[in-house]
């Protein structure tokens, strides 16, 4: 079972002081959803979580060795990172952009050995795309392409899951589908964190529920408990309605508030 | 099962051997294949000598010039993810002409020396790293292209500068021709001087291949996946630089062959930037082999220049390839 924890964990991005003080601490079986308002630093954490940004001051350690310091294949083993907004440069069928996955584990696209090509049919089958692979993934419509994106980070098979927005830009349908497989990760025992703007959702999907707001952590709790009207008032400047409904928290919001 | 990408190669290499019997085999000179084969591997008086002499080291050169600017324009094709990359396009060869010029120029070494060909690299690497540097990292295909326009011109001026400043007017003739880049008149010693960097720059564009592959879906993907970004751009840049500089050292400045290979191969071998790299080099063999053929074919007093040829071919498939893409370039990054 691994962990990945901050601790004090700071970082400058040119003048910015993009993150402060964050201590986290996350733990595998969890699906953690990290919210807060444009510019809070979202990415950054996300991105220094998985090795991506080195720390100003502070540390990031999976299962108590840190991050910044592993080679650069065992890191790439051991989390699985998905950028905001993928992209697919060349028209690559989509079985070969899976596939890719596997890159860390050595192996390349053209000569997959069966280990591989049971984890790329799997990490197809979990996003549904199965019979999609010979297409070209510049090809597809946003949704589809978004899911391909997504079973290439599960073809690694990564115990960590680390998604930027992953449900940015779907539809509602596409939103359901990625969340259910991320949701399923955390399930079957991934550490699986996802930043997001769609509220609702987040309390649907998340056990724990991480709000940032200008590079410092406000909260780390159950949805519930993260997203009251306070919060949302104090962090994103919102009147918002909270109810419990039958599904989860149902989270309006109403009105910006004014400037303080 | 073979791959279309492994037919593709096998009928790639068949035509170069092809092309290459046929390079030997033509000239003023009235030796045919047979005999110029025969007068290859054993003496055979005066035949021996054209094949040996002549035509050998062009179709040597043709190779490995056309080899490399094939591989090494897939290379930076793949890292910029734009079809539209290639050394012509960073001012490269012209940077390198300037650095071979400037050493002719003040007659620090001979045509035939080791200095040639480090400092068309130098030049070479100053132009790209220049471009670069003004570009910034994620600059889009319009400023690159500008910052390449820019450097380029700049080098140049440089060499013109060079020329017109030139006491002698047979030293300027020299230089004019050799700019133009042909494989005229070349020896051994000149394939001997390009051959080391050429494997070297192959070896350094092959490296990087499946970090290329991974570059696809964007920078941070790619580090994710344990790709060492500034590993890669070494490899493919300074194997560019290399390659380029070593070729336009020995056989001046030849264009547009880097960037037309990669398409020409791409509908058979697939978009994979790692498995287009080998094809592309092939292609760029056999266009450049071709082209050498057909300027010995083409009825002049003298020799078309293959710089010149590759550039009036070159340039109109530029156009193409700009024209038939130019809604996705608009706003692709480089």
């Amino acid at each position: 079972m691994i962990d990945l924890v901050a601790r004090s964990l700071s970082v400058r991005l040119g003048r910015n002081e993009a993150l402060d003080g964050i201590d986290l601490a996350l733990a595998p079986g969890r699906f953690t959803v990290v919210i807060g308002p444009n510019g809070a630093g979202k990415s950054t954490l996300l991105r220094t979580l998985a090795g991506l940004l080195a720390p100003s001051a502070g540390s990031v350690t999976l299962s108590g060795r840190p991050v910044a310091r592993m080679r650069a294949a065992e890191r790439a083993r051991s989390i699985a990172y998905l950028p905001q907004g993928g992209q697919v440069a060349w028209p690559l069928p989509v079985a070969d952009v899976v596939a890719l996955g596997r890159l860390p584990h050595g192996e390349a696209p053209d000569s997959l050995p069966p280990e591989g090509r049971a984890a790329v049919a799997d990490a197809l089958s979990a996003v549904g795309l199965r019979g999609f692979e010979q297409r070209p993934a510049t090809e597809l419509s946003g949704g589809e392409r978004a899911r391909v994106l997504l079973a290439r980070a599960l073809a690694t098979k990564a115990p960590a899951i680390l998604a930027d927005e992953p449900i940015a830009a779907l539809d509602p349908r596409h939103e359901l589908l990625v969340l259910d497989v991320l949701k399923a990760q955390a399930r079957a025992g991934a550490l699986v964190v996802a930043i997001m703007h769609n509220l609702t959702l987040a309390a649907r999907y998340a056990d724990v529920v991480v709000l940032l707001d200008r590079g410092r952590l406000k909260a780390h709790a159950p949805p519930a408990e993260v997203l009251t009207e306070a919060h949302l008032a104090e962090s994103f400047g919102i009147a918002a309605h909270v109810a419990q409904e039958e599904g989860g928290l149902l989270v309006v919001a109403d009105r910006p508030l004014p400037e303080a | 099962m073979p791959s279309s990408r492994t037919l593709l190669v096998l009928l790639l290499a068949l035509l170069a051997v092809i092309l290459a019997g046929a390079s030997l085999a033509i000239g003023p000179a009235p030796i045919g294949l047979a005999e110029a084969v025969k007068a290859l591997l054993s003496d055979q008086g005066s035949a021996s000598i054209v094949v040996r002499d002549i035509r050998l080291p062009r179709t040597l050169l043709a190779l490995l010039v056309g080899w490399i600017f094939g591989l090494t324009g897939a290379g930076l094709q793949g890292l910029l993810r734009n079809p539209l990359a290639d050394t012509a396009v960073f001012g490269a060869p012209q940077a390198a002409a300037l650095g071979a010029v400037a050493v002719l120029y003040f007659g620090l070494a001979g045509a035939l020396s080791w200095t040639l060909p480090l400092a068309a690299i130098a030049g070479a690497l100053v132009s790209i790293a220049l471009v670069v540097a003004v570009a910034g990292r994620s600059a889009t295909v319009v400023v690159l292209v500008l910052a390449g326009l820019a450097v380029g011109s700049l080098a140049g001026a440089g060499t013109s500068l060079a020329i017109s400043l030139s006491p002698n007017p047979f030293a300027v003739t020299e230089i004019v021709f050799w700019l133009l880049g042909s494989f005229e008149d070349r020896s051994l010693v000149h394939v001997g001087l390009a051959a080391p960097f050429v494997l070297v720059a192959s070896l350094a564009v092959l490296a990087a291949g499946p970090g290329l592959r991974a570059l696809a879906l964007g920078e941070d993907t790619a580090r994710s996946l344990g790709v060492d970004l500034g590993r890669l751009r070494i490899l493919v840049v300074g194997g560019a630089a290399i390659g380029t500089g070593a070729c336009v050292a020995v056989a001046g400045s030849i264009g547009f062959v880097g960037l037309v290979a990669p398409h020409l191969v791409r509908p058979f071998a697939g978009y994979d930037p790692a498995r287009t790299l080998v094809p592309s080099g092939l292609a760029g063999a056999v266009l450049l082999l071709a082209a050498d053929c057909a300027v010995r074919l083409i009825p002049s007093a003298t020799e078309v220049k293959i710089g010149v040829l590759t550039a009036i071919l070159g340039v109109p498939f530029f156009l193409w390839v700009i024209a038939r893409r130019k809604a996705e370039l608009a706003e692709t990054p480089a």
